[in-house]
């Protein structure tokens, strides 16, 4: 659907972004997660051409885009969404108008335009707010509008440029859950950029890491959150978990035994199987940090446990047939 | 001469030139707005990083805008009398009056309008560029109702000025109120017809000011 080869960007003679090569599915929700400066907006923007690559090509649905302009550039930027961390909504036009807006952008006839209106309103849960202007909304209002204006030409795809950093959590949530239904029910390809962690593992199928304009990690969001390789993309999980890695390093210290940790994915993580490890190989354990959550909509859980006593190697073993991730901590 | 306190006041003359300074003014003003918000726009948009960035398009237009508000307007009025009389057929009167006028308050108005729409939020023409708007949907979709408060506060600010402006036309036989204050308040030592043409003055861009902050609030959706 949307394939980066090489693309690269200059500002003024330094290289904002190195040479990306990816591949984005049709259908896919795909994150982009990044510090502040790491070049994730640009990497965004070079995909509706807001930002034109200074180099390498861009493909999307295999058509080589990187050099399109004037009508052909318009009508392609049709197809492609985009949402904003600041909504960027006209604030001297109504809800019902903003959504309007691209619509009588494309030379759609008026009664067709109405319709479209009520009918995307209703799919964000705004209809009642149709004549109210976005100053008169809250942020997670305001965003839905930005939304439904990003969905009235029907795009294909969804750019969402750190659309919910702007947002309480409970309002993130809520949108974040609007994103994943279209995602499901409309089948849209979605591109979000966050610095937040935690919004990726809520609505990511992939993730890709960027670190000063350098793409440095990516993968599916269980590989990449449970597993993380990268310094950056380990500090990413940890701020997302809440955890100091000094001070966890301090508890596992006082910890006897052999200190592992074992990632729990699907089903497996409702399984009792701890206790029964435990009882066949004689070994014994404490539970030093642990947690279970969700990635999308599979779960997993993350225990580490110091192993004391029997025959430790069994147990692992165990652990490993029973489709249990096991990773020794130093 | 009577008695009484407005003894040399010819209230009829004065009406006449309360009539003349309100044509002058709206004529003036509308011609600038004309003018002014075009070539504003021009400003705008060849500005740096802006749509349509062009340096020297830009270096020109902003050159000619500077050089036009440097002069007095003094002398502007004098310098424009050739130009006035072949433009309306003469420079005298209301019809006279109004070429350098305009162009002494079109480039003005036409700051205030490029000010404005800078004051339009850079987010707001990113999501236009996004949505696959062209250039001029964005200034007339977009730019011009978003700065619309902005436009209508430099207008209000430019009829005031034009206000003073049309009272120094007075000076080159523009005829309205800053005429009678010069030719009797002045020359003839008329304090009467003075403190009457100043306090129609003063009322006119009260007035002015009270409408234009009406407007302002009745368009503002902020």
């Amino acid at each position: 659907m949307i394939e980066f080869q090489g693309v690269y960007k200059d500002y003024a003679g330094v290289r904002a972004l190195q040479p990306i090569d990816l591949s984005i599915g049709r259908g896919e929700v795909f994150g982009v997660i990044g510090h502040s400066g790491a070049g994730k907006s640009t990497l965004l923007r070079t995909i509706n051409l807001i930002e034109r690559p200074s180099g390498g090509r861009l493909l999307l649905e295999g058509r080589d885009v990187t050099g399109v302009d004037g009508e052909a550039l318009r009508a392609l930027r049709r197809r492609i969404g985009m949402i904003f961390q600041h909504f960027n909504l006209l604030s001297s036009k109504t809800v019902a108008q903003n959504v309007a807006f691209p619509l009588r952008l494309a030379g759609r006839a008026r009664a067709d335009v109405e319709r479209r209106v009520r009918e995307l309103l209703s799919r964000v849960g705004l209809e009642a707010h149709a004549d109210k202007y976005p100053a008169q909304l809250s942020g997670g209002q305001k965003q839905r509008v930005g939304i439904a204006r990003a969905l009235a030409n029907g795009p294909d795809v969804l750019l969402c440029d750190e659309a919910t950093s702007a947002l309480d959590p409970e309002t993130t949530a809520s949108v974040l859950e609007l994103l994943g239904g279209l995602n499901r029910e409309l089948g849209l390809t979605i591109v979000l950029i966050t610095h937040e962690m935690d919004v990726i593992r809520r609505v990511c199928d992939r993730v890709a890491v960027l670190d000063a304009g350098r793409l440095v990690e990516s993968g599916s969001v269980a590989d990449v959150f449970l597993h993380p390789v990268h310094p950056t993309t380990r500090r990413f999980v940890l701020e997302a978990e809440r955890i100091d890695e000094r001070e966890r390093r301090e508890d596992l210290a006082h910890a006897r035994g052999r200190i592992v940790r074992l990632t729990f994915r699907g089903e497996a993580t409702y399984a009792p199987l701890l206790g029964r490890v435990a009882r066949e190989s004689g070994v014994d354990y404490s539970i030093l940090g642990g947690r279970i959550d969700r990635i999308r909509d599979t779960p997993y859980g993350q225990l580490t446990l110091a192993l004391v006593g029997g025959d430790v190697e069994r147990a692992l073993g165990a652990f490993a047939e029973a489709g249990v991730r096991v990773e020794e901590v130093a | 001469m009577d008695e009484g306190w407005f003894a040399n006041v010819d209230w009829a003359e004065i009406g006449q030139a309360s009539l003349d300074t309100l044509v002058m003014l709206l004529g003036s003003l509308l011609a600038s707005i004309a003018l002014g918000l075009p070539l504003g726009v021009l400003l705008f948009l060849t500005g740096r990083r802006q749509l349509l960035e062009q340096p020297a398009v830009y270096a020109v237009v902003s050159f000619v805008v500077n050089v036009l508000r440097s002069v007095p307007f003094i002398i502007l009025l004098i310098v424009m009398i050739p130009f006035t009389v072949l433009l309306v057929g003469t420079s005298l009167g209301v019809a006279g009056a109004i070429p350098p006028l305009v162009i002494g308050t079109a480039p003005f108005f036409a700051r205030l309008v490029e000010s404005a729409l800078r004051e339009v939020d850079r987010g707001i023409i990113e999501a236009c560029q996004a949505m696959g708007a062209t250039t001029r949907q964005i200034v007339f979709g977009a730019l011009l109702p978003e700065a619309l408060p902005g436009l209508i506060a430099g207008a209000t600010v430019t009829a005031i000025a034009l206000v003073s402006y049309t009272a120094m036309a007075g000076v080159i036989g523009a005829g309205g109120l800053g005429d009678l204050a010069v030719r009797f308040g002045y020359q003839r030592f008329q304090t009467d017809v003075m403190i009457v043409t100043v306090v129609l003055l003063l009322v006119l861009v009260q007035l002015l000011q009270m409408l234009g902050d009406r407007l302002v609030a009745r368009v503002s959706r902020r």
